[in-house]
């Protein structure tokens, strides 16, 4: 293939990645500090995605939507910690994995009734809506690369919190030894609240942020949830660096994997999952 | 006492990245015998003890099981030449009653462990051999209580019995005394001198008056290295050892 | 006393299940009898998760390589036999949780959830993407299977009654192995392995192998019930083995509460018959169409206020026991 087919596919697969990366990042908090299962995870891009395309439409900006969205999607993070999951920190885990199947069932089920179960396209903001020629023929959109850079400015902004503030200090020690922590006095439910709403904040921003690229639709939160989960798995739980070094490695090798063998592509993301386990079984990196 | 030991360990060394947990230690077990192993905490005693059980992996030395390389096998597999191990944090079976937990490992040394369409309680033989274990141990009274209910001494009782009920030739006892009151402590120090009458057993303590009271060979271990070997007596009177671990009021 | 209490019950559960077909409607024999093959794959799965402490979420691939061996062992327009095809489908299961369960068990909690839904999803893909399934239109099986004994037809497993009675048999007969296996050495080493793996291992238990063969008789298990659902739908497609698949199963396992196998059969009713409850207009009107609401609020109530699945509801509360149980 030549170089600027290459570079395409190198930047979708890494913008893909980036995306995974938020989601999955949400994901491996929720689970590696707090210990919960969330199967509800993709049910939260879903509707951020939902609400993006909604809001877009009542507001006419895909920017001001999403800045609302987030808010909104902050809230019923803190709201379900509070109201649900704090409930589920001493259970085991199947009985987490039973209640959020259950709030997959009740997600869906909203959705439909809200928003219907049809497919929506999401107009880019016309700021962004401009493609940089590459050569005559192909021109890569503008949009994407802005996609990609803010996935990296969210990394690098999760890399200062967890880094170098009191937040992050307390996210890491509740990480090793919930009791200890809670033993010094610090408010551990107030960081699980935390974490969770920022885990929740993620996922519905990823979907927010990949409405104009993927579309709105149905099933959208069933298909990133098992991808992700699966990242999360390859890089380790609780590993946020393992999360976007295997989002990167899934990004490429799902993208790459399309167009080089597109029968087996669906199935690659599984080998190469398999593959990392059987080597190491708990992660790339795992703490 | 028997002449050749069943169990010695060659240049037996383990390290955790930086740090040398066990260096180049050299011991021996021998039938009829108890050895007592002490020494501050952090000498690496349990690490010794999950080398010999099979837990952790050497990093190099031989340990020779009747003359045959055992290092770096199975926990499993050495379990079943003949080696029995309790451990320093009680870890019994805490939802099963206290025969059952012997019963099970009585059931380890079974032939007919995988007979799938057979209810358990028809192998006699194997409830025989976790009665006697019990026996041994002074819990054959409380053989139906669920382990869980039991006092932190009882508990400690039945990590042994366990082990005695897989028949064992060899005993690896990492702290059975751990947080026992008076009374238990006495019993328990009978049982591990009948034991060590016809079993070769290494023993890890911190209670000096159990050490002394049944141990025939005394090694002391700082720093993951042995200080010094040798008869009670003698390794008690030794000045290095007294400057190091016994002088200093321990 | 407990023992007999609940033989008694159970008694009298087969007793008004082999009774059913005299009063119910065709609508809900056929109903019944997917349930009791779904009851057959819950309790496959409550070996592993509720005894052995194994978390699948790969189930389905068994249930799909079953129901695809049926399909692709049935010659077009004759019916295949029972007596060859039916061990024919248990051995392919078998062999793929022989050769996957090796890879898988060196793995353990969240992880090995991960890696059984993978190869799933493999086998997944092997039967939507390449000419061995016929792809996402999966294929018809036209003929029932027939089982005969010299040359005389012992059922006609095209008639729904009849299909029915050995579907009830199956269940039956899979719930006493079952019980009989977990009361059997190899059980209890299996229940050994759930409250403290590593004391097993330390016992002399090669707990690998224990796993791995727990792994593969769940499997074969599994395969029963695929199995016999393809035989009462005709038709096989790739979504039979999808993760919503392995979901739904756990889901009647833990709904059912883990670890006793009653408590799948009754996750596997629980959670078919309240679907058809909430979905039904006829009680519900418009609400109706939006079953999947009510059904998750219900399993999340469960989740939270049910520490012991619906099985729990009747018992008393548990201290501990012999068996582990």
């Amino acid at each position: 293939m030549d170089f600027y087919f290459f570079l395409i596919q190198v930047l979708n697969g890494v913008q893909y990645g980036l995306l995974l990366f938020l989601v999955a990042s949400g994901l491996t908090l929720i689970f590696g500090i707090m210990g919960i299962i969330n199967l509800a995870h993709g049910s939260f891009y879903m509707l951020g995605a939902y609400l993006a395309w909604s809001l877009a439409q009542y507001t006419g900006s895909l920017t001001a939507a999403i800045a609302l969205g987030v808010v909104l999607t902050i809230a019923l993070g803190i709201a379900l910690e509070q109201v649900l999951f704090r409930h589920l920190y001493a259970r085991d885990h199947l009985y987490q994995v039973l209640l959020t199947y259950g709030l997959i069932l009740v997600f869906d089920e909203l959705r439909s009734m809200i928003w219907g179960d049809d497919v929506h396209g999401v107009a880019v903001p016309a700021l962004l809506a401009f493609s940089i020629p590459l050569t005559e023929n192909l021109s890569y959109p503008f949009y994407r690369l802005a996609m990609s850079a803010v996935c990296l400015v969210i990394a690098g902004a999760l890399w200062l919190l967890i880094r170098h503030t009191r937040l992050g200090m307390m996210i890491r020690a509740g990480a090793s030894n919930r009791e200890m922590v809670q033993a010094l006095g610090i408010n551990i439910r107030l960081v699980y609240t935390v974490v969770f709403a920022l885990g929740v904040a993620l996922a519905g921003f990823a979907g927010m942020l990949a409405a104009p690229v993927s579309s709105v639709f149905p099933s959208m939160g069933g298909q990133v949830l098992i991808i992700s989960f699966v990242v999360v798995v390859i890089g380790g739980i609780g590993s946020v660096w393992g999360a976007l070094a295997a989002a990167l490695l899934i990004g490429m090798a799902d993208t790459f994997g399309k167009v080089l063998v597109p029968e087996v592509s669906a199935a690659i993301v599984y080998l190469v999952m398999a593959a990392v386990l059987l080597w190491r079984p708990e992660g790339l990196f795992k703490r | 006492m028997a002449a050749e030991p069943i169990l010695r360990t060659e240049a037996l060394t383990r390290r955790f990245g930086g740090l040398t947990a066990v260096n180049d230690v050299r011991i021996d077990l021998r039938m009829g015998e108890i050895h007592a192993v002490i020494g501050p905490n952090g000498a690496g005693k349990s690490t010794l003890t999950n080398l010999l059980s099979g837990d952790l992996p050497p990093t190099s030395g031989r340990i020779l099981f009747r003359d045959r390389d055992i290092a770096g096998r199975a926990p499993h597999r050495i379990s079943r030449l003949g080696v029995g191990r309790s451990y320093q944090k009680t870890n019994i079976f805490k939802p099963f009653t206290v025969l059952e937990n012997c019963r099970l490992a009585a059931q380890s040394r079974a032939p007919h462990a995988l007979r799938i369409l057979s209810r358990a309680e028809r192998f006699r033989d194997l409830a025989r051999n976790a009665e006697a274990a019990l026996e041994l141990a002074g819990l054959a009274q409380r053989a139906d209580e669920i382990a869980a209910n039991l006092s932190h001494g009882e508990q400690r009782q039945l990590e042994i019995a366990m082990c005695l009920a897989t028949a064992p030739t060899l005993l690896l006892l990492d702290e059975p005394l751990a947080g026992m009151g008076a009374t238990e402590s006495a019993r328990m120090v009978e049982l591990i001198r009948a034991l060590g009458r016809d079993h070769a057993v290494m023993l890890i303590e911190h209670d000096m008056d159990a050490v002394f009271a049944v141990a025939q060979r005394l090694t002391v271990m700082v720093n993951g290295e042995v200080l010094e070997s040798g008869m009670p007596e003698a390794v008690r009177a030794s000045p290095a050892v007294q400057s190091a671990y016994l002088g200093h009021g321990e | 006393m407990n023992r007999r209490r609940s033989d008694i019950a159970l008694a009298a559960a087969l007793l008004a299940l082999a009774l059913f077909p005299l009063a119910g409607s065709t609508f809900y024999l056929q109903l019944v009898t997917k349930i009791m093959a779904m009851a057959i794959f819950a309790m496959s799965l409550d070996l592993l998760v509720g005894y052995t402490g194994l978390v699948s979420l790969g189930h389905a691939a068994f249930f799909g390589i079953a129901g695809y061996t049926l399909a692709l062992l049935s010659p077009q327009y004759e019916a295949a036999n029972l007596w060859t095809t039916l061990p024919a489908a248990m051995a392919a299961c078998a062999m793929f949780a022989l050769v996957t369960g090796a890879l898988v068990l060196r793995t353990s909690g969240i992880y090995f959830i991960m890696v059984t839904l993978a190869f799933a999803q493999m086998a997944y893909f092997v039967f939507h993407d390449t000419a061995l399934g016929g792809g996402s239109d999966g294929i018809y099986i036209y003929v029932k299977p027939e089982m005969k004994l010299a040359g005389r037809t012992l059922l006609d497993l095209g008639d729904l009654g009849q299909f029915y009675d050995l579907v009830l048999i199956l269940m039956t007969a899979v719930y006493l192995f079952l019980r009989r296996l977990l009361g059997s050495p190899f059980g209890r080493a299996l229940a050994g392995i759930r409250a403290n793996e590593q004391r097993m291992r330390s016992l002399g238990f090669p707990t690998f192998r224990y796993k791995l063969a727990a792994y593969v008789i769940a499997g074969a298990l599994a395969g029963i019930s695929g199995y016999l659902a393809a035989l009462q739908f005709g038709f096989v497609n790739p979504e039979i083995l999808s993760w919503h698949n392995s979901g739904i199963v756990l889901m009647m396992v833990i709904l059912g509460g883990m670890g006793t196998l009653h408590g799948a059969i009754i996750g596997a009713f629980a959670l078919v018959l309240l679907q058809e409850v909430l979905a039904n207009q006829a009680w519900f009107g418009e609400a109706a169409k939006h079953w999947q609401l009510a059904m998750g609020v219900l399993i999340v109530l469960v989740a939270l206020f049910l520490p012991r699945g619906l099985a729990g509801l009747g018992a008393r509360p548990r201290k501990g026991s012999a068996d582990g149980r």
